[in-house]
């Protein structure tokens, strides 16, 4: 068990901006609320998954929703424990803890807030070890764990309960409530026993994006080359480095996708790197090779200050370090690939895995 | 042909120029006053002769006060902040993540009220009259004279921010009302701070441009005042009292327009080369590159439209130093170049003692810099070079080489070429490009509004804006010969419902003057 503070959101932040691989939403937003309600409540009390009992109701909070549309409309405070309560409510039950569904952007933040206005303790650890656009992608689904029933809130103080048998159908039913409440609004999801979080959510995300931040902010502080620092917390490796000399994007289908074109230097001078994304970084091919995949992380940052940069702000001239950092192993079954692959996003390319030898042992 | 006269007001020098047409018939460069007159009454009665005055049909001043006051939070006035959301947004109150010292000099009264659009216009919740009366009567009791309003979602529907504003005009006599839909873009926070920075300056606004008419009388000219703006056109002394915000980057912008005329291009990178900072631009059909996202003023996120501009520190003062290793910059000895560098007998080795040195500049007497070694001086002045080509190529948006123009005072430290730039120019009168774009700005007119495709087609909806935006050009002052579209942008909202477009259409014409 530990805490964290205002002072330390700034970190988190920082650290899920590298984690959402590019997307995940901007986390100044998530970010700004967190340290607002994390100033008026005091610290908040972080627990590891097996400090949870295994009959704890444990439920992930967050929001869904247009990124464009957040932006404009940021929420209200009353909104931030509607679906949690709804959720309860339904339930007949209340919840004993938060959790995460994603540690990538800006849902890594969002649970604090949680956390902070219901003084329930907030477990470190998600579903994803990332950022993914869908509600089904994550650990639990394969562990055939539903997301329902799931409550959605907006800030006027309607909600709705979805459910099904199926985490894809939830996710669809969901996104046609959002939209209907303004295409953002709050989510709570993912009712599980502590039994269960132990069994399928991934430990340790929250100190691991917590850290990674803190060595970024820290190595720009001491002069230290704030890659290197970055990876000794997060695992990986580089894998590339150069200058954005291209970028192309279309909206499919309500994803922004693309593909930049990186012109090596230094070590990888006379070589290229070619990015696909939709929201998130997912195939980098050095040279026309598959190098890094989804699910591993392709993060890019700023090559001299280490600052994660998005899918949506990059653009030619950014000179860039890409990183490749090995996703969590439990998504490497064949269920998992299916579930989260570079085929579910539509390349024609099996999944490469970054380096077995650095995955991170969890 | 009427003359005109370009002004331009930095932080340390005033330049003045007097133009025929497109010609530079004199210019000037005077110290900056800590009062707004004084510098620029000296300016412009050194170009404007006794033979000339009468024959001035316009001044058109740049400015740097709206910025620096901001930047150095002083001589801002207490500004109330009302935003129409609730209960939308709340968890984002107004000023968040301001620094405390600007929070100061404003004071913190801000007020969150029912009201606002959601993306697909459909009201967040219906405006309250009563709330409204309450917040008016709280500004009055605490002697507040200013206010910004931002509404949710304004810049797709603006009806409630206005109806706010007259409401608040009408309980609060002589309050000064700054609306967000006529100042930013989508992106609330930012669009909301852009606002109150606005509101706060309109004290200050009053004084600066009566003072730049006071001196413009003293000087013996009688034409009108014009103010220059971040996009390179005009506003009037009384649009300027309103929108003083919109002069925050106008320093940049008229150093590229200028640059533009003096080199005579459209298209082009510029380079300006200042006592302590190399800012860089592009100009694009005659026009500075805007920057596309959040724009830092004072510590503060707006997204104003301003000129897409990378800075870095190197100038005609930066410091050379050698310990640990050959470094130039960003340290500067600024305006005392006269004092420190050694060119003037000063003890600080600066980029100018290294140009003259080199032999590329006569300053200052080249003996004092006589002794540095010569291999030294190169690869010093390699370094300084292979900076820029950096920090040029960051602004380029694609591959191969381009044309590029130097401008500014500190332009003497860049001597050959430059990797990453074709053809290099350095115009004549190349260090008051400043003053010479502010002269030539012309007059704009803008339309950026949402339409729906659903009872009139894109072709149609884009012809009625573009007749729209040239009426108000002509309206503002534009010669009808000479106005031109220079921004047709049409952005499908794909999220909205009625097959929606935001069309966004930018003329400019020049300015008819009588003389």
């Amino acid at each position: 068990m530990r805490t964290i503070d205002h002072g330390q959101v700034r970190a988190l932040g920082l650290g899920a901006a590298l984690l959402g691989s590019g997307g995940g939403g901007d986390p100044y937003l998530g970010e700004l609320m967190a340290r607002r309600a994390l100033a008026d409540s005091g610290p908040i009390v972080v627990v590891e998954p097996e400090e949870v009992v295994d009959d704890a109701l444990v439920v992930m909070t967050g929001m869904m929703g247009a990124p464009t549309v957040l932006v404009e409309r940021p929420p209200g405070v009353l909104g931030q424990l509607q679906a949690l309560r709804a959720l309860s409510g339904h339930l007949g039950e209340e919840a004993t803890h938060v959790t995460c569904v994603e540690i990538g952007g800006m849902n890594s933040t969002l649970p604090l807030i949680a956390a902070a206005r219901t003084g329930l303790p907030l477990v470190d650890a998600d579903g994803m070890g990332r950022a993914f656009p869908e509600l089904q992608m994550v650990v639990p689904t394969l562990h055939g764990i539903s997301a329902g029933p799931m409550a959605i809130a907006d800030d006027k103080g309607n909600t709705v309960i979805v459910d099904a048998d199926d985490n894809r159908q939830i996710e669809e039913e969901a996104r046609s409530v959002c939209i209907g409440m303004g295409a953002s609004a709050f989510i709570a999801l993912y009712p599980m026993t502590g039994a269960q979080v132990k069994q399928s959510m991934i430990p340790g995300t929250l100190s691991m994006a917590q850290a990674a931040g803190e060595a970024l902010l820290a190595a720009k502080a001491s002069g230290v080359d704030p890659i290197e620092a970055v990876l000794g917390q997060v695992g990986g490796r580089h894998v590339f480095a150069g200058k954005v000399v291209s970028v192309s994007r279309k909206t499919e289908a309500g994803f922004a996708k693309g593909e930049f074109i990186i012109e090596g230097s230094g070590g990888y001078f006379g070589s290229e790197m070619a990015i696909a994304f939709q929201n998130e970084n997912l195939v980098a091919r050095h040279d026309g090779r598959v190098v890094v995949s989804v699910p591993d992380l392709i993060s890019v940052v700023d090559e001299e200050t280490g600052r994660p940069i998005t899918t949506e702000e990059i653009r030619y001239g950014y000179r860039v370090a890409v990183l490749g950092i090995p996703c969590d192993q439990r998504w490497l079954s064949p269920a998992g690939l299916e579930l989260v692959g570079p085929r579910y996003f539509g390349y024609e390319t099996e999944y490469e895995p970054i380096d077995n030898g650095s995955r991170r042992e969890r | 042909m009427a003359l005109r006269v370009g002004v331009d007001v930095g932080g340390t020098n005033t330049d003045a120029v007097l133009m025929d047409d497109q010609r530079v018939v004199a210019s000037v460069k005077v110290p900056t006053t800590q009062d707004v007159t004084t510098g620029i009454a000296a300016a412009l009665g050194r170009v404007a002769g006794r033979n000339t005055v009468g024959r001035v049909g316009a001044v058109m001043i740049g400015t740097t006060h709206f910025t620096n006051a901001v930047v150095e939070a002083r001589n801002l006035n207490p500004t109330a902040v009302v935003r129409i959301g609730a209960p939308a947004t709340t968890a984002v109150p107004p000023l968040i993540d301001w620094p405390p010292r600007l929070i100061e000099e404003i004071g913190d009264r801000t007020f969150v009220v029912h009201g606002g659009y959601e993306y697909d216009a459909r009201p967040i919740s219906p405006l309250d009259e009563s709330e409204i009366r309450t917040v008016a009567k709280a500004i009055r009791d605490a002697g507040v004279m200013a206010v910004a309003v931002t509404g949710v979602f304004s810049p797709l529907k603006d009806d409630q921010e206005k109806w706010v504003a007259s409401l608040l005009e009408k309980e609060i006599p002589g309050i000064r009302v700054s609306i967000s839909s006529e100042l930013g873009r989508l992106g609330l926070l930012e669009r909301e701070n852009a606002t109150v920075m606005n509101a706060s300056l309109a004290n200050l606004a009053d004084d600066i441009v009566r003072g730049l008419r006071l001196a413009v009388g003293v000087a013996g000219l009688t034409a009108p005042v014009w103010m220059t703006q971040n996009d390179g056109t005009l506003m009037s002394g009384d649009t300027a009292r309103r929108f003083p915000a919109a002069t925050f980057a106008s320093g940049p912008t008229n150093s590229i327009r200028g640059a533009a005329l003096l080199a005579n291009v459209t298209d082009c990178i510029v380079i300006d080369i200042g006592g302590t900072t190399t800012d860089i631009g592009v100009l694009h059909n005659g026009f500075p590159r805007e920057a596309s996202g959040v724009v830092e003023v004072g510590g503060v996120r707006t997204n104003f439209r301003m000129p897409d501009i990378v800075s870095i520190g190197i100038g005609g003062g930066s410091i050379v130093r050698t310990d640990p290793e050959l470094t130039v910059g960003p340290h500067s000895v600024g305006y005392r170049l006269e004092q420190r560098a050694r060119v003037f007998g000063g003890d600080t080795l600066t980029a100018t003692d290294l140009a003259v040195a080199a032999g590329m500049a006569e300053i200052g007497d080249p003996a004092l810099v006589a002794d540095l070694d010569r291999g030294f001086v190169e690869d010093s002045l390699a370094l300084i070079e292979k900076k820029i080509a950096e920090a040029v190529d960051s602004v380029k948006t694609r591959r191969g080489a381009v044309d590029a123009t130097l401008v500014g005072g500190g332009s003497v430290i860049v001597g050959g070429g430059i990797e990453g730039i074709s053809r290099l120019v350095r115009p004549n009168h190349h260090d008051v490009a400043n003053a010479v774009g502010a002269s030539i700005a012309q007059v704009g007119g803008e339309v950026d509004r949402v339409v729906s495709l659903e009872d009139m087609s894109r072709e149609s909806a884009v012809e009625s804006a573009r007749a729209e935006a040239r009426q108000r050009c002509l309206e503002a002052g534009g010669l009808p010969d000479t106005v031109r579209i220079v921004e047709v942008e049409e952005i499908p909202l794909t999220y909205l419902p009625s097959n929606a477009m935001r069309v966004r259409v930018k003329v400019v014409g020049d300015l008819g003057l009588e003389t």
